[in-house]
């Protein structure tokens, strides 16, 4: 072949094979598409933490139960990714937490209260998903540091540490630095600047070995996660609210949502106490996996 | 266009997450490795390909590090040296420690096998003509398997430059910073412009091991330069004759 040729092919073989990547612009949506074109199968997704993972898993499991057509996508991402999957149908339905989702949707809410938070949320929600009822069981976002950083600075509430912040590290996953319940946040409501920011995992392993061998002075993790009493970590006052009430709430997309997924849902939901979240999470801290994780509590709670 | 959002914006230009930091942070951490890693593996490449002893143990050594999940390696090393460390050196050892053990394969068999296939006939009259056994291998034999090691080099480099974007995994610098983040705060012209950024480096970086690699091997071993060399070389000489 001659050269020239050999270029004209190779200039045709592009044109033909760009056009493919062009269209798949969102990496989400791709391999999605068999799920979702089918009306039957619903498509449960998680954030990339542990709880999340395993409350997707509970879900479905509770689910499939009943019979239902259930496929998983679980550890997307943050909640800056999965909610656009949840919205384009990439994925059906994903545990929540009602406060830290109404943040997304709304930056401005001053809703505090679970009922108030909850209100709002389903005003917030936009068109095409929806909120189940959510569970009494909750999981917010904060602050801790460790016993010795509050007993040396004095630090009970988040105010505490204004005077302090300046010389301390604060380590948090790397989406806490454009995110309102995070470092813009603290930044706007409590006036508070670290010095820095280590961006670590999301409340996982890394975080907590950060804080505990003070590679970070002050750390975000979550409300049930069974190390902060087994570490002795003191966890800071949220004085002005800026971490609402994180009620577990199931999300759904409207088109699947029938009356006997609700009805199971709204069974998880009812079912499901905070002091359960912290168990569970000791379990899978202890390397125990989703699934006998799920299943065990589906069988206590008589759902299997 | 989304692709190019982030590199266009004059902001991410300047400061700590700024593209000239982190492309600063990632090219220390290859330097780093890569020193390193030579300082390991390269002895090792000349003592086996020299004397033929411990083939067997280099080969299956450089298949299982090959075959380490990195990932994986960096979150494990960070929680076991995070209580040695109280410092960022619980970030930045673990993360060379990866890249060091990704790097010595390459360049580990590069320069055993450059110096185990130096040309026999060159190697028997070095020590005809009475060369000792370290004569034979800095004169003979490691110039011989120049462009052998410098093939394990670019390989190397170029695996360490891809895999060093980890290292923002464990909360360090460098373009995976902006590919992490980037993924975490759901902007995709962020990611992009850490992918683009990494390619660009590597490619530059590669270019400029070939340009060493091919001032430093010996003309004797390549047969397309001299003609080129020499080709310049009369253009440049001032004393070539007319003709």
């Amino acid at each position: 072949m001659s050269s020239i040729t050999r270029r004209a092919v190779f200039a045709l073989s592009l044109f033909t094979v760009l056009p493919a990547f062009a269209q798949d612009n969102n990496p989400l949506a791709a391999p999605q598409s068999e799920g979702s074109s089918n009306s039957q199968t619903v498509t449960v997704g998680s954030a990339d933490f542990p709880e999340s993972q395993l409350l997707a898993t509970i879900y479905a499991k509770a689910l499939e139960a009943e019979g239902m057509e259930v496929a998983t996508r679980l550890n997307i991402g943050s909640r800056e990714v999965y909610i656009p999957a949840l919205l384009d149908g990439s994925i059906d339905l994903l545990p929540e937490y009602a406060g830290a989702l109404l943040s997304y949707f709304d930056k401005d809410s001053s809703a505090h209260a679970p009922d108030e938070v909850a209100a709002a949320l389903s005003e917030a929600l936009p068109d095409g998903i929806t909120m189940l009822t959510p569970s009494d069981a909750q999981n917010s976002d904060m602050l801790s540091v460790t016993r010795a950083t509050a007993d040396e600075y004095d630090l009970k509430t988040i105010d505490d540490l204004k005077p302090v912040a300046g010389e301390m590290i604060v380590g948090a996953p790397p989406e806490w630095r454009t995110r309102h319940e995070g470092l813009v946040g603290l930044q706007e409501v409590y006036g508070i600047e670290f010095q820095s920011m280590k961006p670590l995992d999301v409340g996982g392993p890394l975080t907590l070995s950060a804080l505990v061998n003070g590679q970070v002075q002050a750390a975000n993790l979550f409300s049930t996660d069974p190390a902060i009493a087994a570490n002795d970590l003191v966890v800071l006052e949220d004085t002005r609210n800026l971490f609402s009430a994180q009620n577990i709430v199931p999300v759904i997309n409207e088109d699947k949502l029938t009356d006997e997924i609700q009805s199971v849902l709204d069974e998880v939901s009812e079912k499901l106490t905070t002091d359960d979240l912290v168990a569970m999470n000791g379990r899978l801290a202890n390397h125990e996996g989703y699934d006998a994780v799920a299943e065990d509590w589906l069988t206590e709670n008589g759902m299997n | 266009m989304i692709l190019f959002d982030w590199l266009l914006d004059p902001a991410n230009w300047s400061g700590p997450y700024g593209a000239p930091m982190l492309v600063f942070e990632h090219i220390l951490y290859t330097l780093a490795a890569m020193i390193a890693a030579a300082v390991i593996a390269m002895p090792i490449g000349l003592f086996v390909g020299h004397t033929g002893r411990g083939e067997f143990v280099i080969a299956g050594a450089a298949n299982v590090l090959r075959a380490l999940p990195s990932l994986g390696l960096i979150v494990l090393l960070v929680i076991l040296f995070a209580p040695v460390f109280a410092s960022d050196l619980a970030f930045v050892v673990p993360s060379l420690i990866v890249l060091v053990l990704l790097a010595v394969p390459p360049i580990m068999t590069g320069t055993y096998s450059g110096i185990a296939n130096a040309d026999r006939a060159a190697v028997d009259a070095a020590k005809g003509m009475g060369y000792t056994p370290m004569q034979v291998l800095m004169r003979v034999e490691l110039p011989c398997a120049l462009p052998l090691i410098f093939s394990g080099l670019r390989s190397a480099t170029l695996q360490v430059i891809s895999t060093a974007t980890i290292a923002a995994y464990v909360s360090l610098g460098g373009l995976g910073r902006l590919i992490i983040d980037g993924r975490a705060q759901n902007d995709y012209s962020q990611m992009a412009a850490g992918a683009i950024l990494v390619g660009l480096l590597a490619l530059f970086v590669d270019l400029f091991i070939e340009l060493v690699a091919t001032l430093s091997v010996s003309r004797g071993l390549t047969r397309r330069e001299p003609r080129r060399l020499s080709r310049w070389g009369r253009r440049l000489n001032p004393f070539r004759t007319q003709s």
